[in-house]
């Protein structure tokens, strides 16, 4: 299934982007498990990763429906290229000021990318959406809570400020091009700076590290092909 | 013949998986029953949508409805229609004796993170609300972790959804 392609719909591809960045975000969120730099973050990644995959899971059982397929096939079974997701979600960022740079510049995109789908005329998306919303709205909180606690050091906003430079063309890139001077808007707002103007990183190339990651997600489910019993 | 009221009481059999103190019924999870030639149509929409236990929960439905010697249909249906409102009473009271606070009743308007962090609870163990707020999440994706200034003991709350 090539994007863009005759064979998917606008809406299948719209969804399909959505889906494979919760998908991919929600991977590298559960790779704290564990490691965070302290429990309450192990506990708070973990819960995110699980919503986030959660959300795949329903916008690959819309797009599932309409393709006639299922939400494993969309989810593992295809190419790595053929995944829409945006690079931002593809980086592996084990690093702490990296980590909540990128969570709080993607919760941030989303929450306009959701505000825009609730409004949709389709009522399946609209609900859907909706539903995400709610348990999204605890991802924005987690991500303010730690915006607040790096902007309230010198070391802290240096690193986050660090962080936030390296990532804005990457964030630029996972909304159309009608949203992102509001994404600008509201970040500069939070930030109390200007941000530099850049070229997106768009969706549709891909960071090398997704082929990576790509092995190990689909690893199980291809060495043991849909239909086998345990 | 089975009746509406019949599937009705059945299910409230049925525990969540999770917090077994509460039903499926008093969740407020179960969004109709119907019966049409002899086979039961439930309709049910899960609280977080990466609930693991979604299947689990169909079957435990079919189970149910199978004892009362009919068929059951179970959709699951992704919609906006279930906040934590939907709790019942009786699930409220459930979850405080359980050691659960309840969530508080949805804000007009946007949940944000000052209200999350003010909304007074009332510790499930020794009835203080010099409580605060420990981790916006929890073990399960449903819950946050609480501490008591007074009994000194951390405990869980149902987030408001």
């Amino acid at each position: 299934m090539e994007p863009g392609s005759e064979r998917v719909s606008e809406r299948a591809d719209l969804l399909l982007a959505i889906a494979d960045d919760e998908l991919v975000l929600g991977w590298r969120n559960s790779e704290w498990t564990g490691i965070a730099p302290f429990l309450e973050e192990d506990v708070a990644f973990s819960s995110i990763a699980q919503n986030e995959i959660g959300h795949a899971r329903a916008l690959y059982e819309l797009v599932a429906e309409e393709l006639g397929t299922t939400a494993d096939e969309l989810a593992f079974d295809r190419k790595p290229e053929e995944y829409r997701c945006s690079p931002l979600v593809e980086l592996r960022r084990l690093e702490w000021a990296r980590t909540i740079a990128r969570h709080w510049l993607y919760e941030t995109a989303d929450e306009m990318r959701l505000a825009a789908l609730k409004a949709s005329d389709d009522p399946e998306v609209a609900g859907v959406a909706a539903k995400m919303d709610r348990e999204e709205a605890y991802h924005r909180m987690h991500a303010e809570m730690w915006v607040d606690r790096l902007l309230s050091s010198d070391e802290g906003r240096a690193r986050l400020s660090e962080a936030i430079d390296e990532l804005w063309p990457y964030a630029l890139g996972v909304l159309d091009e009608e949203l992102r001077p509001e994404l600008r808007q509201r970040a500069e707002e939070r930030l109390g700076r200007k941000l530099p103007e850049v070229e997106p990183v768009p969706r549709g190339v891909h960071e090398a590290e997704l082929a990576e990651l790509w092995e190990e997600m689909t690893m199980v489910r291809r060495s043991a092909p849909a239909g086998t019993q345990w | 013949m089975v009746t509406v009221d019949d599937v009705w009481a059945a299910l409230a059999e049925i525990p969540d998986p999770e917090i077994p103190v509460i039903s499926l019924v008093d969740l407020g999870v179960i969004k109709d029953v119907e019966i049409e030639d002899g086979k039961v149509r439930i309709e049910f929409t899960p609280t977080f949508m990466g609930c693991p236990a979604l299947e689990p929960m169909q079957r435990a439905m079919e189970a149910k409805v199978d004892e009362l010697g009919a068929t059951a249909e179970v959709r699951v249906v992704l919609d906006d229609s279930w906040s934590t409102d939907s709790i019942t009473p009786e699930g409220r009271e459930k979850l405080r004796l359980a050691g659960f606070a309840p969530p508080t009743p949805r804000p007009v308007g946007k949940l944000d993170l000052v209200q999350v962090q003010r909304a007074t609870f009332r510790c499930p163990y020794c009835g203080s609300t010099d409580t605060k707020l420990e981790n916006l999440f929890g073990p399960t994706p449903c819950r946050s972790i609480r501490y008591c200034d007074a009994c000194r003991q951390p405990f869980e709350q149902f987030k408001t959804l």
